[in-house]
């Protein structure tokens, strides 16, 4: 049996509605069709009055998700693609990223965002958020890479007692694979050395693992050892693994999909060249998408967003510096 | 004020019979165009999606028609019928589709998500309810340059009226008196969602008196009765009436997207008046009323067919973008681009 990751988002749903009568859903068709990329398919049926179809209001969504969670609730609230989150992004970083500040009453909400660039998928239904929301104080950003952490990281957002932000990567959703759902995980907030290695540090998280991994896998052949750290997530971000792994390396690519001003990277080079400038042996690198909106046609995309020959390429340059 | 249009089923005689002709064979190739793009799709020859306007090719159509050069037309996803009457043609929509470097959208966006602005045929972005404001905007800019007479139209489904979005815009085109007509087809679902999960109000119509404007009613799956309406909702702002909204009923006979079965329908809301064919219900209507023959029709269908043809040949034939001869500038001004592309020199 294999799980895919999607079905593990899916297994840690039914798993968190079995496990507390707290947790609802609501969101734009999660209802008896499951919802539009299924992730909640079948759990209507399986927990009646916990998983709603919503009117087409993300504003609205996030709010009573916000109100529900004032009282108690453990809501979960998909949106239908990242890129419409920006319509619920007032009550978003205004209401539930302050709540706990403002009142010292804890916001325990999960938003899903269906995320990330998929072929043909265009500049509103590609989009990757992380960065815009772990700007704003009060709102931990989770971007799982794999099916485990797919799994253990939406059991453990519905746990936590503070906004959610849960960026889940379309391009995974049916192509990941892993044999079995995990029993246990690491807690969320550390980051994971995907590939150990010596010679370079790539620090990467959620589809880019995947194209970095490749990268790393092709330069064995010419004799380099890359090291690949899994944020996991990205606010809070694990800078003593970062730190440590570059001690090791001395140099450092940071990959994502995401544009590049201010971004998930910028922070990750801020820190390392504030905190550990000595351990630096080169510059470091970066790779982004292109800072223009995501194209829709399949070259103009592919060429948008960093792909394991970048990434390689990238390396050689930053290996031999 | 809320005033129902009549709601008619054949004659129709306010209208001219070269414009239901028209009317008509707009929908035609619009339905052409569509089975085109759903086998296109099937094919494996469209990336990402498809999203289709059958059985709403009345409604669409008539709720451009009767704009002229100058006005503004903001369509939305199921108005392959709307964006043909105002001027698109079969041959950018293949380009978009197919991602050409001729189509309006140079292969950056893709499917409904296109338009010409500087026309006044404004590029949807997929975030529903958005784009309301911004024909009212475009409204509010022609009314400062003194032009008189203008008309915008835009269109939302059942689902969209619960936006923010719709609400503020809406209401924003009010306070301002501006002549937006906004059409609502209500095909019943938005995706999967059935009405009874989208709104609570007895009709979409009685939103109009919330707002303080106009209201009309009419059978989306008529097409006499949607060109009748659209004729008298389009004069009505273009006379300086204020916004005015039309709420019509029927049902969307494709999937959301060609991705989607659209098992979710109830089976017995296709069986009823809302699941007719506006294409079967148009063709008796121009019968019926001596406006066409039923040899008329079928060289129409023919036509249209060779056009979708013609028009998809030329599209394949041409080019994607070339990503090393893109600028990959997303501002106008040149010398405020921030130049910083990590990629740029792979
Ligand atoms: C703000 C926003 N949220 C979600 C979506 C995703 N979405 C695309 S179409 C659709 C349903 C639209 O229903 P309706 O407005 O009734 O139009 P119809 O598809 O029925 O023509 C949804 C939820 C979107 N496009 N915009
Ligand atoms: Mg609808």
């Amino acid at each position: 049996m294999s799980v895919t990751y999607l079905e593990a988002i899916r297994a840690a749903q039914e798993k968190a509605l079995a496990d507390d009568p707290r947790v609802f859903i609501y969101g734009q068709d999660v209802g008896s069709f499951g919802g539009a990329f299924k992730a909640t398919k079948n759990l209507a049926a399986e927990f009646p009055g916990r998983v709603m179809d919503a009117p087409l209001s993300e504003d609205a969504i996030v709010g009573l998700a916000v109100g529900a969670a004032i009282e108690g609730a453990r809501p979960i609230v998909e949106m239908q693609f990242a890129d419409f989150s920006t319509v619920g992004f007032n009550q978003i970083v205004n209401q539930a990223a302050t709540l706990y500040y403002r009142t010292d009453i804890p916001c325990p909400i999960v938003v899903r965002l269906p995320s990330g660039g998929t072929l043909g998928a265009g500049p509103f239904h590609s989009q990757s958020m992380e960065a815009v929301y772990a700007h704003y104080p009060g709102l931990v950003v989770m971007t799982p890479a794999t099916v485990e952490d797919a799994y253990s990281m939406m059991l453990e957002a519905v746990s936590i007692d503070d906004p959610v932000i849960f960026c889940e990567h379309k391009l995974l959703y049916y192509h990941l694979k892993a044999d079995k759902l995990p029993d246990t995980a690491q807690p969320v907030g550390k980051a994971r050395i995907a590939r150990a290695g010596r010679d370079a540090t790539v620090v990467t998280y959620s589809a880019m693992l995947h194209e970095s991994l490749q990268a790393a896998e092709d330069l064995v052949e010419e004799g380099w050892q890359i090291e690949v750290i899994d944020l996991r997530t990205v606010k809070p971000l694990d800078t003593d693994t970062i730190l440590a792994s570059v001690a090791r390396t001395g140099r450092l690519l940071v990959v994502g999909e995401a544009w590049p001003w201010g971004g998930v990277n910028a922070e990750v080079i801020s820190r390392v060249a504030t905190e550990g400038f000595g351990l630096l042996d080169a510059a470091p690198m970066r790779l982004n998408a292109r800072d223009t909106p995501v194209p829709y046609h399949p070259d103009l995309w592919a060429a948008h967003r960093p792909t394991a020959s970048v990434i390689a390429a990238r390396l050689r340059q930053l290996l031999t510096q | 004020m809320v005033t129902a249009a009549k709601e008619k089923t054949v004659a129709c005689n306010d209208l001219d019979p070269a414009l239901l002709v028209r009317a008509y064979r707009v929908m035609l190739l619009a339905r052409a165009t569509e089975d085109k793009l759903a086998s296109l799709y099937r094919a494996g020859m469209i990336k990402g999606g498809v999203f289709l306007g059958k059985g709403q090719e009345a409604l669409s159509t008539a709720s451009s028609i009767f704009l002229k050069k100058g006005d503004i037309f903001g369509p939305l996803i199921r108005d392959q019928a709307g964006r043909l009457a105002f001027g698109d043609t079969v041959l950018d929509t293949f380009r978009t589709y197919l991602g050409s470097a001729k189509g309006p959208m140079r292969g950056r966006d893709g499917n409904i998500h296109r338009g010409r602005p500087r026309e006044g045929y404004y590029a949807m972005i997929s975030h529903l309810g958005a784009l309301v404001p911004v024909v009212a905007g475009g409204l509010y800019a022609r009314r400062l340059r003194g032009e008189t007479g203008v008309v915008g139209v835009t269109s939302i489904g059942d689902g969209g009226t619960s936006t923010g979005a719709f609400h503020e815009g809406v209401n924003l085109a009010a306070v301002e008196r501006l002549p937006l007509v906004v059409v609502i087809a209500n095909n019943q679902y938005a995706y999967s969602t059935p009405n009874s999960r989208q709104f609570a109000c007895a009709d979409l119509l009685d939103k109009a008196a919330g707002y303080g404007i106009a209201g009309f009613k009419c059978d989306g799956t008529d097409p006499f009765a949607s060109l009748e309406t659209l004729q008298l909702a389009v004069q009505a702002a273009r006379e300086g009436r204020g916004p005015q909204m039309v709420v019509a009923t029927l049902l969307r006979l494709v999937g959301h997207g060609e991705h989607d079965d659209a098992g979710y329908v109830d089976a017995a809301l296709r069986q009823a008046n809302v699941g007719r064919d506006c294409l079967e219900v148009g063709a008796t209507q121009l019968i019926e009323s001596d406006v066409a023959t039923a040899d008329d029709i079928a060289v129409w269908t023919k036509e249209a067919q060779a056009e979708v043809e013609d028009a998809l040949n030329i599209a394949q034939r041409e080019k994607g973008p070339d990503p090393a001869e893109e600028d990959w500038q997303a501002i106008s001004t040149e010398r405020l681009a921030d130049g910083h592309h990590d990629l740029e020199d792979e």
